[in-house]
């Protein structure tokens, strides 16, 4: 009897171990069967390539939250930086003129300097990164106003609209650049050493800096990184919409915590994984696409949202047997 | 023997983790007014089965019998209600609580919906009087030692009527005087028909203050013994199901030169510290908590700031202001707590062993994993890590182990001088003797290794030379053929730690 307990609970245990790993990916292959069942057209591969190319805005947020977060964290900064990305266009490229290569690059310059200062005011003077980036954000958000001058400027240059809808065979730049920047970070987190002092400092930053890692160097980049990720979403959200406005972006910041966490980011610091966060982005991504292509209001997208957001954590703490 | 002698009774109790059988078989017979030692390598069963007494865990099989009922609580809050209170090693004290609130957490003194903070007050400061606590009840937690915050949680079980306290490594993070002063009050409630399970792996206070031990090994109940007629030994052999005939495995090496040298330190907690050790060296240091040897060596290794003084490594003079310069130079550091310091404990063993020395062993863009895990499953053989896989976390590992951790990410880094605070803190008597060994070999490949340890013979029986510490200053130097011809002894070091 005694044995045939001890089988039966190592085989539960197995499954448990199983799901701990690979969770997420389990929901999210039953979300793709369950949406297809109900709307074929779900299936279709112009679909996958809509919304592959709709979370890429999200997916950029996402990569730098996950730095952010993993190194005991936050970063709500990120959809004000979106607004300043795309009214800093807006500016240089309809109303100066400028060439479009070079207003991006002095966009994407904009939201790199704003994640160091993010970085630099959270490393440097150990302040709680959640009251820096929502002050941050604040600022970020007033200078988008400010250079708009809080009205909506259209962006009609077609090389810049490019950046949305050029594609290479059949994908569009934005899933190019998904992919690119998705292996990027994949490498950067789990193949260099900074990736490693990033998960150090996370889990227990008095044992890192004992260890000799450099601290405010760790943070300041991650959050640095994030302030570049954010630039580039803005610029595709800009060449998305075709016009720059200071008031976009707002509640971004949740989608990407959302996606975050559902990839198994803990809050706690020193935990994620880049498939783990990329698997979260699509779960995201399908919510939005799978409810609009049923014809549910969009009212009920963001309570589904959060319901599958505590419904994922719960399966995963269940499964990691994190509440014990 | 009666059965109604006992207060607490535990047959058979079982405890199983994922695979992981933690308890296999957890007996217990504990009388009323007895100090009762429970003692075990770590991992032997010894914190488990008191996790299942207060309720922290729900155990799968056996019986508890706690005043002749049979006893199963759901949490601490119920253990605590039934009488059962346990002081944990790591104390998790709210600091900005007064000594009255810690006391009445949960259960404060109320008019109405209001808290009546004068009337708790006053109660507070009653027993805070019967146990001659030098501050009153409207003192905030943040204040107090650490030892003072012990004797909170134990005037706390007592006014909660504990007729049961475990308590688990008490005298770990306390100084000799703060030991005196709790085993005067372990007496105190001993008289007054208190039972106290007390976990430790100190033998000599076993002996001192407990009555009888019951010992575990492998999560198994071994057996109890009363310690009137039972020699230190015996318990080992019980222990480890083996004899460890040397306690101490001492070798002595060929002494080399100078290889660092401190000249008038000064900082935080220590003032005029000047020393030196050489190559094969084990020099250790010895003194009160408190008295300033870790922020010394924390100081030496760039963790806190050094006011003054010059240091010298291999003859040149050094500049080190945090420990990745300390690490590139050759300079390391066991600190003393292995979990704030020492460890990302959700993180692998892989990546705790190589985290310090990835500067200098991965040049390239990307790492090398393969070289990474070759020398890490080498130095944790080398080790004798006991771990079924370096891929798993820290976290899942016993204290020792973790320790050889801690030990494998320094010696990665190939040091020249080895720093080592408290290296055997919480370790088990097995892990704690392999350590041993493994200071002498790295001392024997021409280390210079410096060892602080609040335990006299530890530091007796590993030292070339003991350095002793007194309110911030060196207070004396004894060397080891002075300890070996008989002209100094535990008692001329302990004079010098008390500054005379």
């Amino acid at each position: 009897m005694e044995n045939v307990k001890a089988g039966r609970v190592t085989d539960r245990e197995k499954t448990r171990m199983f799901m701990g790993k690979y969770g997420i990916g389990v929901v999210l292959l039953f979300m793709m069967i369950g949406i297809s069942i109900i709307e074929p057209a779900f299936r279709s591969g112009s679909n996958m390539i809509n919304v592959a190319t709709q979370v890429s805005i999200n997916a950029m947020i996402s990569y730098g939250m996950c730095l952010a977060i993993t190194t005991e964290g936050i970063d709500l900064s990120v959809g004000a930086q979106l607004a300043l990305v795309s009214c800093t266009i807006g500016q240089l490229i309809t109303n100066s003129g400028w060439n479009v290569w070079s207003a991006c690059i002095v966009a994407l310059l904009v939201a790199t300097v704003w994640g160091f200062i993010n970085g630099f005011l959270v490393s440097k003077f150990n302040m709680f990164p959640f009251v820096v980036t929502l002050s941050t954000q604040l600022i970020i958000r007033g200078f988008a106003q400010v250079i708009s001058g809080g009205q909506s400027i259209p962006v009609t240059n077609s090389t810049f609209k490019q950046i949305y809808s050029a594609k290479a065979g059949i994908l569009p730049v934005p899933i190019i650049l998904l992919i690119v920047v998705t292996v990027v970070m994949y490498l950067l987190l789990h193949w260099t050493k900074y990736g490693r002092y990033v998960f150090a400092v996370g889990d227990n930053m008095q044992a890192a800096i004992a260890s000799g890692v450099n601290v405010f160097k760790v943070k300041t980049i991650a959050y640095t990184i994030s302030g570049l990720l954010a630039g580039i979403a803005g610029i595709i959200f800009t060449a998305k919409t075709g016009s720059a406005q200071s008031n976009i972006g707002v509640g971004y910041e949740t989608d990407a915590v959302a996606a975050c966490v559902l990839g198994g980011t803990s809050f706690a610091g020193g935990i994620t994984t880049i498939p783990g966060v990329l698997m979260g982005i699509f779960i995201i991504g399908f919510i939005y696409n799978g409810m609009n292509l049923i014809g549910i209001d969009s009212y009920y997208q963001s309570m589904t949202k959060g319901i599958v957001i505590i419904l994922a954590v719960l399966l995963d703490m269940v499964m990691n047997k994190k509440n014990t | 023997m009666n059965k109604e002698n006992y207060i607490l009774e535990c047959h058979n109790i079982r405890k199983a983790f994922g695979g992981t059988q933690a308890l296999k078989n957890g007996e217990l017979y504990i009388r009323p007014g007895e100090v009762h030692a429970l003692l075990g390598e770590n991992g032997a069963g010894k914190s488990t089965l008191m996790k299942c007494i207060i309720g922290l865990y729900s155990f799968d099989g056996g019986e508890i019998l706690y005043e002749g009922k049979p006893f199963r609580a759901r949490g601490p809050v119920e253990a605590l209600n039934a009488g059962i209170s346990m002081i944990h090693q790591e104390l998790n004290p709210e600091p900005h609580l007064t000594i009255a609130e810690s006391i009445f957490l949960n259960r404060e003194s109320t008019r109405g919906i209001f808290l009546d903070k004068k009337r708790q007050n006053q109660k507070a400061d009653e027993i805070l009087k019967k146990f001659d606590f030098p501050y009153g009840a409207g003192t905030l937690m943040k204040k107090l030692t650490l030892a003072q915050m012990q004797m909170i949680e134990i005037i706390k079980a007592v006014s909660c009527n504990a007729r049961l306290i475990i308590m688990d490594e008490p005298t770990s993070s306390l100084d000799s005087e703060e030991t005196r002063q709790l085993f005067r009050t372990i007496n105190d409630l001993k008289k007054q028909g208190v039972a106290m399970i007390y976990i430790s792996h100190r033998m000599e206070e076993i002996f001192e203050i407990c009555d009888r031990v019951s010992v575990f090994r492998d999560g198994t109940y071994v057996g109890e013994k009363d310690l009137e007629h039972v020699s230190k030994e015996d318990l080992i052999s019980m222990m480890v199901g083996r004899k460890i005939e040397n306690v101490f495995p001492k070798t002595e090496c060929e002494i080399g030169e100078v290889v660092f040298r401190a000249e008038n330190l000064k900082g935080n907690g220590f003032e005029n510290v000047s020393f030196e050790v050489r190559k094969g060296e084990i020099l250790g240091i010895s003194g009160l908590v408190g008295s300033g040897r870790s922020e010394t060596m924390r100081a030496i290794f760039g963790l806190e700031p050094l006011e003054e003084g010059k240091l010298f490594l291999e003859g040149k003079e050094v500049k080190i202001k945090n420990p990745g310069q300390a690490i590139r130079k050759g300079i390391c550091m066991v600190n003393e707590d292995r979990k704030s310091w020492g460890l990302s404990l959700h993180r692998s063993i892989r990546e705790n062993m190589s985290v310090a020395t990835l500067p200098f062993k991965q040049k390239r863009l990307l790492l090398n994993k393969k070289r990474e895990e070759k020398e890490c499953k080498e130095i944790g053989e080398l080790l004798k890590l006991k771990a079924a896989s370096i891929e798993h976390d820290a976290f899942s590992l016993s204290g020792g182990n973790q320790q050889k951790v801690v030990l494998a990410k320094w010696l990665l880094a190939d040091p020249k001088v080895l720093i080592l605070d408290e290296p055997t803190r919480g370790v088990d008597v097995g892990a704690k003797s392999e350590i041993h060994s493994l200071m002498c070999r790295f001392a024997a490949k021409g280390m210079a290794v410096i060892m602080i340890s609040s335990e006299l013979p530890e530091v007796m029986g590993m030292s070339d030379r003991i350095l002793v510490y007194h309110e911030g200053r060196i207070n004396g130097e004894v060397k080891r053929e002075e300890l070996l011809a008989g002209t100094q002894n535990q008692e001329t070091i302990l004079n010098k730690a008390f500054g005379q």
